[in-house]
Formats: C-alpha cells, structure tokens, sequence
C-alpha cells in the first residue's frame, strides 16, 4: 500500500498549515520550578494557585511513566525540549475582529466563526497557551450562564471555581494531571446557574501552533441543580517533525439532577501526544455523558470517567476510536458507582486499518453495599486489516447481590469477499472500506448531534481514502 | 458488438485449471442458461467475469461490447454495466439496503453530481413492489440475517435498481422454496428486454420452467459440451450430465 502518508495528509489537510510564531510570553524549554513561577507571574496567579501549581511538579516529577501497563511509546516524549507555556500576551477577545490577523486566519480556515454563527451558544478558540478568543451569545450570558477561559474564570470567580478546581481530578490522580495541574493553562471555565438549560452547545476549539511545544489546558464545568449544557470540543495541530504533547484535564460537576453533555471530535496531526484526563462527578438524579471521538493523534490515553455519587446518578461513555498506520488509540471508560440506583452505559467502537492499534480499557465499579446498580459495556472491535491490532481489558468488579452488569464484546473484520461484493456494485475498494466502517459506527453515531455525526463521518472518509492504495 | 463474448477462457485457481477453454457468447436481449454439474467450472467463471482477485486467467479474452473486461477492475466493469447475482451475497453490517443501493448508483455518476433523493426513493420502492417485498425492509442491514429468499431477492432487486448491461445470476436459484423462486424468476422476467444480456448459471432445470431461456449450454469439466435451444434443458433433465459428456463433440476431461 502506498498511503500511509497520503492518509494522514489527505485526513488532515485542514488543519496542516502554520503561521510563524508571534509569541511574547515564552516560559522556553524544559521543566523546572522556574517554568512554573513564569507561569504563575504571567498569569498573575493567586497564591493558592502557585501552591497548586508546584504540588502539580512535584508530584508530576514523583510520578514514573505508567509503562508497566501502558505503551513504551510514551518514552519517546523528552518533557526538557518541550516548551510549557507560549502566548502572544494579549487577553482574550470578546470579537474577531480584534483577534491577531494570523490567529484570525487559522480559525477562519478551520471554519470557527463560521460553526459560531450557525449552531453555537458561545465559542473560545485557544491559540497555543492561551485564548485568543471567548465569546457567548448574549441572551445566554444574560441567564447568567458564565463561559470564560481557566485564568479568568479562576480570578473573577473564585468562590465557585475553587470549590471544585482539582476536586474530581486530584493533583496526584496520575502524572500527567500532575503536569497539568503545575502548567495549565486555557481551556474553558463553564457555570450554567440552577434550572438554565443552555440550548445550544458550548465549543472550545484548541489549536497548536508552535513545534516542540505543549498545550495543556484544564476545564472545569459546573451544572448547578436541574441544568443542562452541552459542550463540545475540537482540536488540530500542524504535522510537525517533532512530536507535540497534548495534556489536559477536564472536570465536570453535575449537581442534582443536572445534565452535562460532552462532546470531543480529537483530530490531533499523527505525531502528537494526547494524554488526557477526563473526569464527571454526579450528583443525585444527575447524568454526565461523554461523547469522545477519537481520530488523529500518535498515542491517545484516555479513559473518561463518570463517578455516581447521589442516587440516581447516570453516567454514559459513548466512543469511537480510529487507528491508522503509526497510530495508537488507547482508550476507554470508567464508570464508578457511588450510590445507590445509579446507571451507566458504556459503548465503544474502535477500528485498527493498517498497523493500526486500538485498545480499549474498561474499569466498572460497583462496591458491595449499594443497591438496584446497572451497567451495561458494549465494546467491539473492526479490524481492516491481517496487519490491524485490537486489545480489550475490561475490568469489573461488582459485588453486593441486587446489581446488574452486562458485558458484551466482539472483534469483526471486513472481509476481502465483502468488499468484493460491494465493488461489484461499482463502489471502488476505498468507498466499500467507507461504508463498511461506517456501517460499523451507525447505530452509535445515530445518537450525536447532527453537525457531530456529519463531521464526523466525513472525518472517517477521507481517512479511508488514503488508506486503501 | 453488443454482447458479452468470452474467447477460449482459461482459468486457474491455485495452480490448477479449472476453466478450460471456454467460448460463449451472450448478446444483449438474450437469455443464456449455462447448466452443469457441480464443479464443472460455472460459478468460477461467474466471479473471473465479474473480477474475483483470487481466479487467474491464464488465456482467452472476455469483451463486453467490444472492450476487454479483463483488464478492469471489479468496481469498474460494475460501473460500465456487468452485473453479478452472488450465490453466497455478503453480508455488510449496519449498511442498509437503501444506503448500499444509493451509494451504488452514485459511483456510476459523474463527479460533482449528486443523485436526486426523491427520484432514488421513487424508483426504489417501485422496484421493492415489483420484487413483492415490504418498504420497510429496505431499512435492514444488507442481507444481515436474511433467510435464503430474502438475499436472492435482494440481488435481484439490486439488479432491477442498477439497470446494467449484462447480468450473470450465479445459482440464484439455489436454496429456494417454490414460492420464493417463483418471485424472483417474476422479477428477472420483467427486466428482460433488448437493453439486457443475461447469463443464468444454474445446476437444475427447475429454474428454467419459469425463466424460459432463448439458448442453454452444458458446461462439463471446464468447457461447453453441448449447445442448444430451451429444449436441451428438457432433455438433459431426462438424460442426465452423463449423456451430456459422452456426447461431446470434443473430449471433455473429468
């Protein structure tokens, strides 16, 4: 096959480009407590979140690399060429216009203001470190509906911001929340006020733009009681010739019977590092839902997590992973049962083409004195071809007698004889391959948003056009 | 030349041939029934014309209206109006019959053009009709779970939809009941007409008491071995492939 390349530059066309750097705040390479105070002074961080921040490093510094259990790859990120922090020292604009002409450009190309106008509530564009960008309707803002980036929501609101930030992801979950947590930076603070259900969905779009360089923004969003917001996020980077680290942490609070849907269509360039923690918090009668998708990227590790924490609760993962040639989808769910009559729901698709290798990991939890708990795993696997890898480790422990779990699995390949079958009604090998995938993903696809599943399965085509020679 | 012309064919499946020196000639608005014995070579020849990677053709040539099939890919003669009824059709999970058939037919567009929905959806369910099927059952996944009628007459309707040149219709009687054979045998006959060449490949003469063909030819060890009018079917239903062997006018190997 002569497509590896011809996949990901088909795939990915849209978003490889660059503009020189025009950056003016630079925190240079390398880790260092110096790196972190940089950071701090930039921003202008309270003390508590310096605090934070240097129990961030020190722990991140503790912390070895999870290769006992996790790809060996992750050694080939050297953490002292990365560069930490890069931002043009502008805040956030309220309007495009006032965005720097070549940000303005690479949005513009990537169709941000555009999605803006036709479907969003509000839309923050980060730029490397920081937001270039952050702006919410009017009538949503005027329900009270607060969508900011981290350093501003951390300033201008502190009494609720500090009462969750690191609270469903502690410092010292694994090493990379430790990394986030000593230099985030951007990423989005949501707060929708009691009863607000916020129509349209939010979208965060991250952009990096700078080689040798590391984006690790951190969200925290909070549904206060009978809310509902939908978030969505995507991502694009150029294809450099040094890999790029991608580290963030998201956090969700779902309070009683709030609802929280988030959505990720990741399609990092095929060198990048995407080593993210996502977890949601749900209170009572509150439902947390992961949509996460993920395409590009050389290695993602990623495991979005719902802990059920009041009765009721429901948590729902529902993911579709594609491994090309040179790529690894390490992905997953975790759904932790806290109360009792809590429900999760676990679905998950992957598709290995080529050397591809998706592995899929699933921790269920449900401790032995709760009661009337439901989860459900569907988890299968499309291997394209004899070359394609698919891995599964799902872990389940339930005890205590009135719970339910339902686990269900399969690995399918597409035959020579089925594509055959399809060519013969005139569709060519890639076009068969197309239909055949996306056959596999429809019935889950069917549940996203319109504007998800139509980028999404476009995203799927072009990706199998380069992949069949 | 409007026919479907294969010259001498000779095909090889893992080293071994299994077609041997075969001339047939199908021209457009002809029924052609091509009869034999099991392992005589007729679905083998069904999947080289239709461009099977795994078969090798080691001579011959096949024309379809004057070009050379052979050097085509699959998805190609498809395009350019060679049909096949599959014996075995695939399954393709999740892809539904309206789906599959849409995207069908827009391969067969120039780029840039889209395929009228309404039109499509028009032509589809008049098509369903005509097969004695249920609308609804264009939403199932691509012969997932069909029972052995409901494949066969999906490839029947995905012929009646596709509208080619040239059909080859691989054992399509194989696995039917009476009352299924009868609807797809209706459905065949009401697409015969000068604009289509078929090949109807079949074991049995019962297919043929309800698609009447206008030529039959007996294929025994890899070549044909006797040529005739409708009535030789009649006659080697009475005298077996035995017969029809022993009398060849060239030796046919076993």
């Amino acid at each position: 096959m002569k497509t590896e390349t011809s996949a990901v530059n088909i795939d990915r066309s849209k978003g490889d480009f660059f503009y020189p750097e025009a950056h003016v705040r630079d925190a240079g390479a390398g880790l260092s407590e110096r790196t972190v105070r940089y950071i701090s002074d930039v921003k202008e961080d309270p003390d508590w979140v310096r605090e934070f921040r240097l129990r961030g490093l020190k722990t991140f510094l503790e912390k070895p690399l999870p290769t006992h259990w996790a790809s060996k790859d992750l050694e080939a990120i050297d953490f002292d060429k990365i560069r930490y922090y890069l931002s043009p020292g502008t805040e956030a604009k309220r309007s495009w216009d006032e965005v720097p002409d070549d940000i303005k450009r690479t949005f513009e190309r990537l169709g941000i203001p555009e999605q803006e106008r036709k479907f969003l509530a509000g839309v923050e564009a980060q730029f490397d470190s920081e937001a270039v960008y952050s702006n919410i309707k009017k009538a949503v803002g005027e329900q009270g509906v607060i969508f900011v980036g981290s350093t501003e929501g951390l300033k201008n609101y502190p009494e609720i911001f500090r009462k969750w930030f690191g609270k469903v992801i502690p410092i010292a979950d694994n090493k990379f929340s430790a990394l986030n947590s000593a230099v985030f930076s951007g990423g989005s603070f949501i707060y929708v006020p009691p009863g607000v259900k916020v129509k349209h969905p939010l979208q965060a779009y991250f952009r990096i733009n700078a080689e040798n360089f590391g984006q690790f923004e951190r969200t925290l969003i909070i549904a206060d009681e009978g809310s509902e917001v939908t978030y969505m996020e995507g991502c694009t980077a150029p294809k450099f010739n040094t890999p790029t680290l991608h580290s963030a942490v998201v956090e969700l609070v779902a309070l009683k019977g709030a609802k929280i849907q988030y959505i990720t269509v990741q399609n990092w360039a095929s060198n990048v590092f995407n080593l993210v923690t996502k977890r949601g918090l749900a209170q009572e009668n509150a439902e947390v839902k992961w949509i996460d998708c993920n395409i590009g990227s050389r290695l993602t590790m990623k495991y979005p997590s719902v802990i059920m924490k009041g009765r009721k609760a429901r948590g729902e993962v529902l993911s579709i992973a594609l491994a090309n040639d040179g790529q690894h989808q390490d992905t997953g769910a975790k759904m932790i049962h806290a109360a009792d009559e809590t429900t999760s729901n676990i679905i998950s698709k992957s598709i290995s083409i080529g050397k591809g290798r998706a592995t899929y990991r699933g921790l269920v939890h449900v401790p032995k004195h709760l009661k009337h708990c439901k989860n459900n795993t569907e988890c299968d696997a499309l291997l394209i071809n004899a070359t394609s890898r698919t891995d599964t480790y799902p872990a389940i422990t339930v005890r205590g007698t009135g719970n339910a779990v339902q686990h269900e699995a399969s690995v399918s390949q597409v035959s020579a004889e089925q594509i055959f079958y399809m060519q013969q009604r005139g569709l060519s090998e890639a076009q068969a391959m197309s239909l055949s995938v996306n056959g596999f993903v429809n019935d889950l696809v069917r549940q996203f948003p319109m504007e998800y599943s139509v980028e999404l399965k476009r995203l799927i085509e072009l990706e199998m056009e380069g992949s069949v020679g | 030349m409007k026919e479907l012309n294969i010259e001498n064919l000779r095909i090889a499946v893992d080293g071994q041939e299994i077609v041997r020196g075969l001339t047939l000639r199908v021209p457009r608005g002809e029924v052609h029934a091509l009869m034999g014995p099991n392992g005589s070579g007729k679905s083998t020849l069904a999947k080289v014309l239709a461009g099977h990677p795994d078969y090798h053709v080691t001579a011959g040539k096949v024309l379809m209206d004057g070009e050379n099939l052979l050097e085509l890919e699959p998805d190609e003669r498809a395009r350019r109006g060679l049909f096949m009824a599959f014996q075995y059709p695939s399954e393709i999970p999740g892809v539904t019959i309206a789906n599959f058939l849409r995207a069908a037919m827009q391969s067969r567009l120039p780029e840039g053009e889209e395929l009228e929905a309404t039109d499509y959806y028009a032509k589809l369910y008049e098509k369903i009709e005509l097969l004695g099927m249920d609308r609804s059952f264009t939403s199932r996944a691509v012969n997932e779970g069909f029972s052995g009628g409901e494949k066969k007459r999906t490839e029947i309707l995905q012929l009646a939809m596709l509208e080619p040149k040239y059909a080859v219709l691989d054992e399509t009687d194989s696995g039917l009941d009476i009352d299924a054979l009868k609807t797809v045998a209706h459905g065949v006959n009401s697409l015969r007409g000068p604009d289509l060449g078929i090949l109807l490949i079949t074991h049995y003469q019962r297919l043929l008491n309800y698609i009447i063909p206008d030529h039959v030819h007996v294929m025994v060890a890899g070549r044909i071995v006797r040529s005739g009018r409708k009535e030789l079917a009649l006659e080697l239903e009475e005298r077996g492939y035995d017969w029809a062997r022993d009398g060849a006018i060239e030796p046919a190997f076993r």
